[in-house]
């Protein structure tokens, strides 16, 4: 790992004497030629180090082949991690809150993980490759916190494979009619959370690993292959796709479609507790309404007793799906237990116009014991560079706006 | 003894589908009948060839009510909108116009073509905005009656006055100008390239017996851009898996508040007894009673085929007899083996997914307009066309496609004769010529067609003359005239008969406001609870 790491400082100096600006600029991901030559508007952001397309025609269009036909999402700058030996499973199920004990092999799980006082770092998910071998995928990189929760624990590997896995989600309705035209075989019977392996254009050493997960709340999956096979990848996906609309969406439809599933974001819904300076201003699974992530009947595990306290003593906050009046998106809206907004309950943390539901949806933070009354939200916008702002009603809605069953059917139904 | 309804609907196109849910939703126990073994009118998805679902006829929509859309849970109920792309625009002379999704790219071409008309672009959508968001306001409304001194229809006709003042003293005189306009003559104000205003123009003349140079296609060309896909002012949409997908969530949402349909019910006739509607007779001979009769079909066929004219009070008859409702225009239904391609069009994946306008020059569309007026189809026709496959995978096989013609003009009656099979085959082929003109090869992908010409339309949907407006949205026919004078506001001159099709205000295109307007005033009149939302334009 070490060496690895010094050898791609050698050649970043190196390049430094051709280019001047090489240091500052950002990495490129396996997928980065096709990417870049679909990415009309040059509409480019960046995660973790990573050149990351914000979109790459329209927002919204994107977001729409999502729901209405196929699209790919790169993943590659998530970060990924292999955790081995003969005591990875102990260690991992120390560290995150659910229990993954009984995990079956070539399954995902979805799972968050805590500080000792219950506060939560990151979400993400584990894959169980092998008795013994996990891989732990998530958001922000997590190598340091990995390496201190597997302190004192014998025989366990860590590695950080974030650069050399290249993953692609692809999701929405027609994804699994493109597998299937791509001849991996039984790739419908996958359930959801279900890992697959199959021979990439037949070849047995080049294998593709799919997993029927995603961040969109749609059918969908994700791909895994060695970054040298990538461009590979990709070229025999939208080949097969073309007849069903693929197209590659970024981060903003990502948020979009996200929304709608009910799923939560970092630096959204959540602050990660590492990240967080102030005292509480970071949040606990329960006030995310994550309390089915965490399994007080296994052995102890991080955050268990200020977890059991809470669990106890109720949340302070309950993270909440709110179908807002009106049309106007209630970004960072504040949140009162009435008309008059004489006193405040509660904030919204992501909010949307969502088209296909057709419904004003938004997520929300609001202090639990007001979770029972009204709540309204003073939403402001500007039309014609006029601020406005106007109050609206606001209802609690107990189901994801957006759960179509063709999501959970095995097999998929078809489109 | 045969059930009494406490409503019943006739015809189960997407209006009466809605009035239905909404009464029913008012716990009313409501039938809808229609004449065909299937639902959705006018707004109909069908499998004519294995593997290709066609929207026989209505085939985008832009004016369906979010608030309804939301209200009755129709995404619940299947109901996916999916906004389309651009449409190219095809002139005589070769010349073509991509509509681009990024204003810069459209910007960029528009320069290219006129630098003028370029910059005229912004003020013109941002006229039609302006008058397209008075209008739309009213599109959830019931007309004012302004011969009423009744306390609501003077508070309606005050904040109509309001409103109207609101624009400003310039801006007023424009809009009345605006009504009587013709669609060109409003253009040239705008524009000086002739391809881009025969572009602008076309929405002037769909669906209706008017030429781009007839006064009142003005108000025609708003009625088509004022509507809105998730906000987005003028965008259109498909619905996934075809029109009938919006006619299906209706019914869904009908049946989920206990309200029934009954298919291959044809009604001969709504029966009157003491001059109050109390059932209707169907072609069968079975008699169904109601409280209420709701017909969903347009004013002409309601009054003067499907009453008895000694039901009616004295003019009635006449009047609608007289309603101006004009067959104009005709549908090519096209399953195609590939995705045809363009003269002049690159092969661009996001310009694949819009539209095809080909409306050739002012003077074509006028000539085309000219043929109808003289009882034959346009030989060189105006075609609006759109491929849905290219975006909506569910409708025909993968890499297959199906396109949408719509085509003015074709006149309900031919001036040697009646419509004959053959001479509609020939209509079709005029427009298969007109295409493969623009996209040389396109013949040979054809799998299956489908033309229907107005008698088509009429025989199959109902619709008198096959007008898909059910009546000309002029300003004789519109707002409180709509469908006439006096009966605006969704009650019938018969009493316990009301309105709902696009007849009533504010008239045609897949808007379900007819149908939810005629279901408030009937809850009012029942003295129940409003079921109905208002709309939820946040435009101040």
């Amino acid at each position: 790992m070490t060496n690895k790491l010094d050898h791609k400082a050698m050649s970043d100096a190196t390049d430094l004497t051709t280019d001047p600006f090489a240091g500052e600029r950002l990495k490129e991901s396996h997928f980065h030629p096709r990417q870049a030559a679909l990415n009309l508007r040059n509409a480019w952001s960046s995660w973790n180090g990573y050149k990351f397309a914000d979109y790459y025609y329209d927002a919204e269009y994107e977001y729409f082949c999502v729901r209405n036909g196929c699209a790919t999402y790169d993943i590659c700058p998530m970060q990924k991690y292999i955790i081995s030996g003969k005591n990875a499973e102990t260690m991992l199920n120390r560290m995150v809150t659910r229990d993954i004990s009984n995990m079956k092999e070539n399954r995902v799980t979805y799972l968050c993980w805590c500080t000792d006082e219950g506060r939560m770092i990151d979400d993400g998910t584990i894959f169980k490759l092998g008795p013994e071998k996990f891989m732990l995928t998530c958001g922000s990189p997590s190598l340091a916190w990995l390496r201190k929760s597997a302190f004192g624990f014998k025989d366990v590997a860590i590695l950080d494979v974030s650069d050399e896995v290249a993953a692609l989600s692809f999701q929405g309705p027609s994804s699994c009619e493109v597998l299937k035209k791509m001849e991996f075989e039984g790739i419908e019977n996958l359930k959801p959370f279900d890992i697959g392996h199959f021979r990439f254009r037949g070849n047995a050493n080049n294998m593709l690993m799919v997993s029927r997960t995603g961040f969109t709340g749609d059918l969908g999956y994700e791909l895994w292959i060695e970054p040298n096979l990538a461009l590979d990848l990709w070229d025999a996906l939208y080949e097969v796709g073309s007849d069903y609309g693929i197209q590659p969406y970024g981060e903003t439809a990502t948020d979009m479609a996200r929304l709608e599933a009910g799923f939560i974001m970092p630096g959204m819904e959540f602050n990660e507790a590492l990240k967080t300076i102030h005292f509480q201003h970071d949040q606990t699974p329960f006030e995310l309404n994550l309390g089915w992530l965490v399994d007080f009947r296994k052995p102890h595990f991080n955050g268990r007793t200020a977890l059991l306290q809470e669990q106890n003593e109720g949340s302070e906050y309950t993270l909440v799906r709110l179908d807002i009046q009106g049309n106007k998106p209630a970004e960072e809206s504040h949140l009162y237990s009435s008309k008059s907004c004489k006193y405040e309950i509660g904030y919204v943390t992501s909010a949307m116009w969502s088209p296909v539901v057709k419904a004003n949806i938004a997520l929300a933070m609001v202090q639990t014991e007001y979770l029972q009354g009204e709540i309204w939200a003073e939403i402001y916008y500007n039309r014609e560079l006029r601020p406005n702002s106007k109050i609206a009603k606001c209802t609690i809605k107990s189901k994801p706006f957006w759960a179509p069953p063709r999501a959970r059917a095995t097999p998929p139904l078809t489109f | 003894m045969s059930q009494n309804y406490d409503a019943i609907i006739v015809g189960a196109g997407h209006n009466g589908l809605t009035t239905g849910a909404y009464l029913a939703k008012a716990g009313l126990d409501v039938l809808v009948v229609e004449k065909n073994d299937y639902i959705g009118g006018a707004s109909v998805t069908r499998e004519m060839q294995e593997g290709w679902f066609y929207s026989s006829c209505s085939y985008v929509c832009s004016l369906m009510r979010q608030a309804i859309h939301r209200d009755l849970n129709l995404t619940r109920h299947g109901l996916v909108l999916v906004p389309y792309l651009g449409t190219v625009n095809f002139g005589d002379n070769g010349e073509t116009i991509v509509s681009y999704n990024s204003e810069e790219a459209e910007y960029n071409q528009l320069r290219r073509i006129s630098p003028h008309d370029a910059d005229a672009m912004f003020r013109f959508h941002t006229d039609l905005a302006r008058y397209a968001k008075l209008i739309r306001k009213t599109l959830l409304r019931t007309p004012p009656d302004p011969t009423s001194f009744r306390l609501r229809d003077i508070r309606e006709l005050l904040w109509l006055a309001r409103e109207f003042w609101g624009l400003g003293e310039k801006e007023l005189y424009e809009y009345i100008r605006f009504f009587t306009m013709s669609a060109a003559d409003f253009l040239e104000d705008y524009f000086e390239h002739d391809l881009i205003k025969a572009a602008m123009a076309s929405p002037g003349i769909i669906g209706t017996a008017l030429g781009v140079y007839s006064p009142g296609s003005a108000y025609i060309l708003l009625h088509h851009v004022m509507g809105d896909v998730d906000g987005n002012i003028g965008a259109w949409g498909l619905a996934r898996g075809g029109m009938g997908a919006i006619s299906q969530s209706l019914a869904g949402a009908l049946k989920e508040h206990g309200g029934e349909i009954r298919t291959n019910a044809a009604v001969n006739q709504i029966l009157v007894k003491n001059k109050k509607a109390v059932g209707v007779a169907l072609e069968g001979g079975d008699e169904l009673n109601a409280d209420i009769v709701v017909s969903n079909l347009d004013a002409k066929r309601t009054f003067t085929k499907c009453m008895d004219k000694n039901d009616l009070p004295p003019g009635i008859y006449d009047r609608a007899k007289n309603f101006k409702i004009r067959g104009s225009s005709g549908k090519v239904n096209i399953a195609l083996s590939s995705l045809p391609k363009f003269n002049g069009v690159p092969d661009n994946r996001y310009v694949n997914r819009g539209g095809q306008g080909f409306v050739g020059s002012l003077e074509t569309m006028e000539r085309a307009y000219d043929c109808w007026k003289h009882g034959r189809w346009s030989d060189d026709p105006f075609i609006e066309s759109v491929i849905p496959s290219a975006w909506d995978p569910t409708v025909a096989p993968p890499g297959k496609h199906w396109m949408s013609n719509f085509v003015q003009y074709c006149p309900p009656e031919l001036a040697d004769g009646p419509w004959t099979p053959e001479k509609r085959d020939q209509f079709g082929e005029t427009v298969v010529d007109k295409i493969e003109r623009y996209s040389p090869g396109f013949k040979e992908l054809i799998v299956h067609m489908e033309v229907r010409t107005p008698f088509e339309i009429e025989a199959e949907v109902g619709l008198t003359e096959g007008n898909i407006f059910q009546g000309e949205l002029t300003i004789d026919q519109l707002l409180f005239n709509r469908p006439l004078p006096g009966y605006a506001q969704y009650r019938m001159p018969v009493r316990n008969m009301y309105m709902c099709g696009s007849s009533t205000h504010p008239g045609g295109g897949v808007s379900s406001a007819c149908g939810a307007n005629a279901a408030r005033e009937i809850l009012i009149d029942l003295r129940r609870p409003n079921t109905v939302p208002a709309d939820d334009f946040d435009d101040e």
